[in-house]
């Protein structure tokens, strides 16, 4: 087992790392954005050696580490910086609506991930049903927007309603232990798809339109002119995904940082002795579940409006598992793994048009070999501290 | 047989008192009818061959398992069928024969598993009351210190360290911790000797003793196959034996019980 000792985290930081810091978030922005818009393959490949080659680097350097701590010890400013780097990205893909949509998934993705994480990473309930909250987001959303609601409140409730169907689904899956909790995640996203396909209300296979969002008069699918300068409409998206994204990723953080991450550590790793030392395991799972599936059904209603259509095939039990094998290849437990690894899952089949029939294969493929090679994931969870340790 | 130390354990009240007390698995009878008390302030030691019914009394205590039948009052309270946070709530910690600690968390993270129920776990004050979480961080870090620092001083400026990597007596060290840190009533240990040296027994021996001077007023249950331990530790005993009490009282008494001795040989011949 590798774990960061405390050792690791006192190694010496300075302020004047961050400039150095920002650095590589720059050179990390650029890759970014060269990511996102190139559409030929031996680029993509190079792309994704270099950053192959870079990450086994950083991992190795004492250097990279020691600035990694830097920003570790000011998470503020690490977000402020990740901010920064995707508005970078985003203005540079100002005119390029298709990588700007793509930017967004991912976003969008990532927090639906971050929600599992809470789920399966901190609290250990496997959820094979991601998609399935996904979608009631999704739906909710679609339904009330239909009915003329305020946009902020539909998106809002669609997350409330995934939460709330969860905590329906939490009571068999607290009666039942490991593989059979699974199993009634699954039987539960399958029976959902098939809920869709033959409910005529909700435009059965069909699906349903979606108007653009609308906050407060602002229309999201109005292209934007920022001095002079027209951009592509998805910039608002890119902008409301990031915020959604940033807020999930210290929502969980701080959760993970506190007495709450601690229980459900405790609930994962060891319910008897949990349950002895007073801790209400079901209250634990209950609240992990919930929060989880909240990230879940956001991030689905935004997508839905931002996609302007969805079907039920875009809520099948194959996309939960799209979502599991995020969290296996980013690093179960570590919001920060779930960045890269939802950028390979979700890019690099677009872009590679050739192997989207192949993609679920190919997707098991890597999953097999992360478990085999690497099964702590891209970035393994660190053991945890409350507070950024002292500058 | 002579009991001298029953007297005084039946004038005051008992802290725990079982009637009874029978737990079934099937048709195995792994607790037979158990009466047994335990004065406030007592060191019980609790002994028996492989499969004679210890661990499942603690089970039964700690309400892992629902007895059969039986009766069982801790501080005058019934806590038959209670679940396992309640027994924890009315002031039993334990310590598990096989160790139980989350491995990949840090010593901090173990004690404080303990300290759950002083913890205040609404997510609001977690999630948005990060000052005011510092303050009660600190103070726990403050208390995790000094427990561990009675155990032992190295122990506390390791308290950051994954439970991973410490060894199996600092381990051990940390099951305890993590058991006293709410300050129980009653403390159970199952078999802490397992797994270490002879010297290594003592030494933990030694500082459970510490503690308990320092706190005063805990009550420990202690089972135990190191014989020499019980002897140390002990004030009375009781011998269990396919889950039914063959014997009661001072070690030294109890070991000289030809049924004890018979119970014992039985075992040895068996594994033999
Ligand atoms: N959950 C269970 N289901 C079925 N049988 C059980 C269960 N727990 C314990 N037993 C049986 O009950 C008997 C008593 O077991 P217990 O673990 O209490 O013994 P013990 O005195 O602690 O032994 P040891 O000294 O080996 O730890 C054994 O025969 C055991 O197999
Ligand atoms: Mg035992």
């Amino acid at each position: 087992m590798r774990v960061p000792l405390e050792a690791d985290v006192r190694a010496p930081a300075r302020a004047s790392d961050l400039p150095v810091a920002a650095l590589g978030i720059a050179a990390v922005a650029a890759w970014l954005w060269a990511f996102l818009v190139t559409d030929r393959v031996a680029i993509l490949g190079a792309l994704l050696a270099v950053a192959a080659i870079a990450f086994v680097l950083a991992q190795r350097s004492a250097v990279a580490k020691r600035y990694g701590l830097a920003l570790a010890r000011r998470p503020r400013m690490g977000v402020a910086f990740a901010a920064i780097g995707v508005l970078a990205v985003a203005a540079a893909l100002h005119d390029q609506p298709y990588p700007l949509l793509m930017l967004c998934t991912v976003m969008l993705f990532v927090v639906a991930c971050i929600g599992l994480d809470i789920q399966t990473g901190y609290c250990g309930i496997v959820n094979f049903a991601g998609a399935a909250f996904f979608g009631t987001g999704a739906y909710t959303a679609a339904v009330l927007a239909k009915q003329g609601v305020p946009h902020l409140f539909g998106i809002v409730c669609g997350a409330i309603v995934a939460a709330l169907v969860g905590s329906l689904l939490i009571l068999p899956v607290l009666r039942t232990r490991g593989y059979y909790a699974a199993l009634v995640t699954i039987a539960f996203g399958i029976l959902f798809s098939t809920f869709l396909e033959v409910n005529n209300a909700l435009g059965g296979p069909q699906g349903l339109k979606l108007p653009g969002i609308d906050l407060f008069g602002w229309r999201f699918n109005r292209d934007v002119d920022i001095g002079g300068a027209s951009a592509s409409f998805y910039v608002n998206y890119v902008v409301l995904a990031l915020a959604l994204a940033l807020g999930a990723y210290v929502f969980s953080r701080r959760v993970d940082r506190s007495w709450i991450g601690l229980t459900f550590d405790a609930v994962r790793l060891d319910e008897t002795a949990a349950a002895a030392f007073g801790i209400g395991i079901a209250r634990a799972k209950i609240i992990a579940f919930t929060l989880g599936n909240f990230l879940c059904g956001l991030a689905g209603a935004v997508y839905a409006m931002m996609q302007g259509f969805i079907a039920p095939n875009n809520f099948t039990f194959g996309e939960s598992l799209i979502l599991v094998s995020i969290l296996i290849l980013g690093g179960i437990g570590n919001p920060l793994g779930i960045v890269p690894a939802a950028l390979i899952i979700i890019v690099v089949p677009q872009k590679l048009q050739f192997i989207q029939e192949y993609r679920f294969l190919l997707y098991g493929i890597l999953v097999v070999l992360i478990l085999l090679f690497r099964p702590e994931g891209l970035l393994p969870r660190p053991v945890r501290r409350y507070f950024p340790a002292p500058r | 047989m002579t009991q001298p130390r029953q007297s005084t354990a039946s004038v005051v009240a008992p802290l725990l008192a079982c009637h009874g007390l029978t737990m079934r698995f099937g048709g195995l009878l792994a607790l037979d009818a158990l009466d047994l008390s335990v004065a406030s302030g007592e060191i019980l030691g609790l002994i028996g061959p492989n499969g004679s019914g210890k661990t499942t009394f603690f089970n039964v205590l700690t309400g892992l398992y629902r007895p059969s039948a039986g009766r069982v009052e801790f501080g005058g309270r019934d806590i038959i069928g209670a679940s396992p946070q309640q027994v924890c709530r009315a002031g039993i910690a334990r310590t598990f024969q096989r160790s139980r600690l989350c491995l990949p968390l840090t010593v901090f993270d173990n004690v404080m598993i303990g300290n759950h129920l002083r913890l205040d776990h609404r997510v609001s004050f977690n999630v948005l009351r990060r000052g005011a979480l510092r303050r009660q961080y600190d103070e726990c870090v403050e208390a995790a210190r000094s427990l561990a620092a009675t155990f032992n001083p190295r122990l506390s400026s390791r308290l950051f360290e994954a439970a991973a990597a410490l060894d199996m007596i600092d381990r051990r060290r940390v099951e305890i911790c993590r058991a006293l840190v709410n300050a129980p009533r009653l403390l159970l240990l199952d078999e802490p000797s397992a797994g270490m040296t002879r010297g290594e027994t003592r030494e933990l021996m030694d500082d459970i003793l510490q503690i308990r001077a320092a706190r005063g007023e805990l009550t420990i249950v202690i089972i135990e196959h190191e014989m020499n331990v019980i002897e140390r530790m002990t004030e009375r005993c009781v011998v269990l034996n396919y889950g039914e009490k063959i014997a009661e009282g001072p070690f030294r008494v109890v070991a000289s019980d030809p049924a004890v001795q018979e119970a014992y040989l039985g075992q040895a011949v068996a594994e033999a």
